[in-house]
């Protein structure tokens, strides 16, 4: 069963106020009404969408198949570059140079496009980019690391260790990608202008029904018997192999599934946040997609959207109110999950419950 | 001989000439009689009355021989009692014939063709042989029902585990093996609230599940109760004859009621066989159990 009936409702009414009621309270009431939704608003929660599709991946690898990645950060990056670079393409001759190739280029006094922008003019190609390129990446890597049988917390440095190994490499101009400064300053998607209030609601629009559509995918893998191997992998591996699983092959699928998804959200969040840089890949934000699972709960796909949308909230909040403290609060935040609610924001809603019941 | 059975019998000559080439006859490449036709690959062949064969193996980790020398060979059908003091190389024995611990040297045989040494963990599993671990295993976050299921003989890949559906016979299996092992009144249970005992059982279970030819039981009764103790030897003495069974038990009066063959390991091979009287009046046994 993918959902419950009252999943079912709870989806239904998600969808319409993501697709219809934000894009009314947006561009339909007017701006002084109590009812009006603030391009600020939009602009804030349809960057969460896109860390809760990070925080759902998490969840699939992490809560459900016990292995923590320390590296999601990356395939979120790899899909916001893929995405960065045709909007690059997209300027055409407005830059600061203008110039036909980015200004960036211009800049290192590059008279061509390096190979591997060959392809960055088609939006098609992009969008496959998007879906191949962190999917490709987690595969080779996950091949290697799963057959070698490298888990736990030795996977997780590994993967740590890939993420910064690969923002060193970014941050190099000669990589290709804008060194440290990375892609900004996007004009058009499509040829049409991408600072409208109009695109802004569909990049928006887009974010959320890709977050509920990845949610029912999630739900029918995690309800499905593959869903069940994965948990068994993550209770006894060794009962898995002797029940004749080879759980290499599911821990690849899901791991690929996985980064993938992480790609798409990375392709969503560039061109609403308008810059892609190598600190997206800094070890720092892929230790915090986790915490996003940690606190929403693990192995419930609801309760990591839920807790990425409960810290991203928080940190939007204290960064302007107190910007000081926001780290101090994030380090309690993850130490007090972890002593007092080992299960996230869905055991203590689920504790609740039961005790009201 | 038969016109018709020569004539299958030059189509078989004909088919292994063509394999030799390339070494993918059943035989590895060896030149073979063509008399009966040979068992599919990773088919168990007993007919030479033998469903598990270990020669001269030995595995040392560190220096220290966990086992040393040891030959050993089971019938199909039969069901061997296997004792012997604290690391006597039992456990090591069983990492050995799953593909968990590779030897240094020696042979492992599943039936006369399969050779394990060639295999992984979930191979070996999928050609017919379970295991029980000495510390129950099972998936503690899952119900009993889909401890089951999981177990059950199908396909395994990742595909055919994202479109599986229990089909009737398949269920009906599950619900014969929950009969089986006592827990048809904790289907929904997660198999992590289930007594010592009961893990024990739905380990059992999870076995009958994968419908093995050869089942390897490291102490099944450690931690049961008397009567669940009793009812396990009634359910391995019901198995045995279809299944092949290899029981590691300290559990003596288990022994006795189960045993026909008891074999007695120490220092990595083995010391005695024979019925357990037999065994009990040895002089070597008694020295090594007594220490003296």
């Amino acid at each position: 069963m993918v959902l419950t009936r009252a999943g079912w409702i709870g989806f239904v009414l998600a969808l319409l106020a993501v697709c219809t009621l934000a894009p009314l309270l947006n561009l339909a009431v007017p701006a002084d009404s109590v009812f009006h939704m603030s391009d600020y608003a939009v602009a804030l929660v349809g960057r969460i969408m896109c860390y809760a599709i990070c925080a759902l991946a998490m969840d699939l690898i992490w809560g459900y198949t016990g292995i923590l990645s320390l590296g999601h950060g990356l395939f979120f990056a790899l899909g916001g570059y893929a995405m960065g670079m045709y909007l690059m393409r997209q300027i055409g001759r407005d830059g600061q140079y203008h110039a036909d190739l980015p200004d960036f280029m211009v800049f290192l006094d590059w008279k061509a496009l390096p190979w591997h922008w060959t392809f960055s003019g088609s939006f098609g190609a992009t969008l496959f980019l998007i879906v191949a390129v962190p999917g490709i990446v987690a595969f080779v890597f996950g091949f290697f690391a799963f057959r070698s049988r490298i888990k736990g917390v030795y996977f997780s440095i590994i993967t740590q260790a890939l993420t910064f190994a690969s923002m060193l490499l970014f941050f190099r101009n000669e990589t290709g990608f804008g060194g440290n400064n990375g892609f900004t300053d996007f004009k058009r998607i499509l040829g049409v202008p991408i600072q409208t209030h109009e695109m802004r609601m569909l990049l928006f629009v887009l974010s959320g029904a890709t977050l509920l559509a990845f949610f029912l995918f999630g739900r029918w893998l995690v309800a499905s018997k593959f869903g069940r191997v994965l948990q068994a992998i993550r209770d006894a591996e060794t009962r898995v192999m002797f029940s004749g699983y080879n759980p290499v092959g599911y821990k690849l699928t899901i791991w690929t599934i996985s980064a993938i998804m992480c790609g798409v959200a990375g392709a969503l969040y560039v061109p609403q946040v308008g810059i892609i840089n190598p600190s997206e890949m800094s070890p720092a934000n892929s230790i915090e997609i986790a915490i996003w699972a940690a606190v929403g709960g693990r192995a419930t796909l609801v309760g990591p959207i839920v807790g990425a949308f409960i810290v991203n909230g928080a940190k939007s909040w204290l960064t302007v109110a107190a910007p000081e403290i926001w780290l101090y609060f994030l380090g309690a935040l993850f130490i007090g999950v972890t002593l007092f609610l080992p299960d996230g924001v869905m055991g203590l809603v689920k504790k609740l419950r039961r005790s009201a019941a | 001989m038969t016109p018709d059975l020569l004539e299958e019998g030059a189509k078989r000559a004909a088919a292994h000439h063509i394999g030799e080439s390339t070494g993918k006859t059943e035989s590895g490449g060896r030149a073979a009689g063509f008399g009966r036709p040979a068992a599919a690959a990773r088919e168990v062949d007993v007919t030479h009355g033998r469903i598990l064969y270990l020669e001269d193996v030995s595995v040392s980790f560190d220096g220290f021989k966990a086992i040393n020398k040891l030959s050993l060979d089971i019938a199909p059908g039969e069901l061997r009692c296997v004792i012997g003091p604290n690391g006597a190389g039992k456990t090591t024995m069983m990492d050995i014939i799953t593909g968990k611990t590779r030897p240094d040297e020696g042979t492992v045989f599943f039936g006369s063709t399969i050779n394990l040494l060639r295999y992984t963990e979930p191979e070996i599993a999928g050609m017919g042989i379970g295991r029980k671990f000495q510390k129950p295993t099972v998936f503690e976050q899952l119900t009993v029902f889909e401890n089951l299921e999981l177990a059950l003989k199908t396909g395994k890949g990742v595909r055919a585990s994202m479109f599986f559906r229990l089909d009737s016979g398949q269920s009906d299996r599950v619900a014969q093996v929950l009969h089986t092992i006592h827990l048809a009144g904790s289907v929904t249970r997660p198999a992590g609230t289930l007594s010592h005992g009961q893990k024990q059982w739905l380990e059992i279970g999870m076995l009958l599940m994968q419908d093995p030819k050869l089942l390897l039981l490291d102490e099944p009764v450690a931690g049961m109760t008397d009567e669940e103790t009793a009812r396990t030897a009634e359910l391995f003495l019901e198995l045995k004859g279809q299944h092949s069974l290899m029981v590691v038990e300290h559990d003596m009066s288990f022994i006795k009621t189960i045993s026909e063959i008891v074999t007695v390991l120490h220092e990595g091979s083995v010391l005695a066989q024979g019925s357990l009287e037999q065994v009990q009046n040895d002089e070597r046994v008694i020295e090594v159990y007594l220490g003296r």
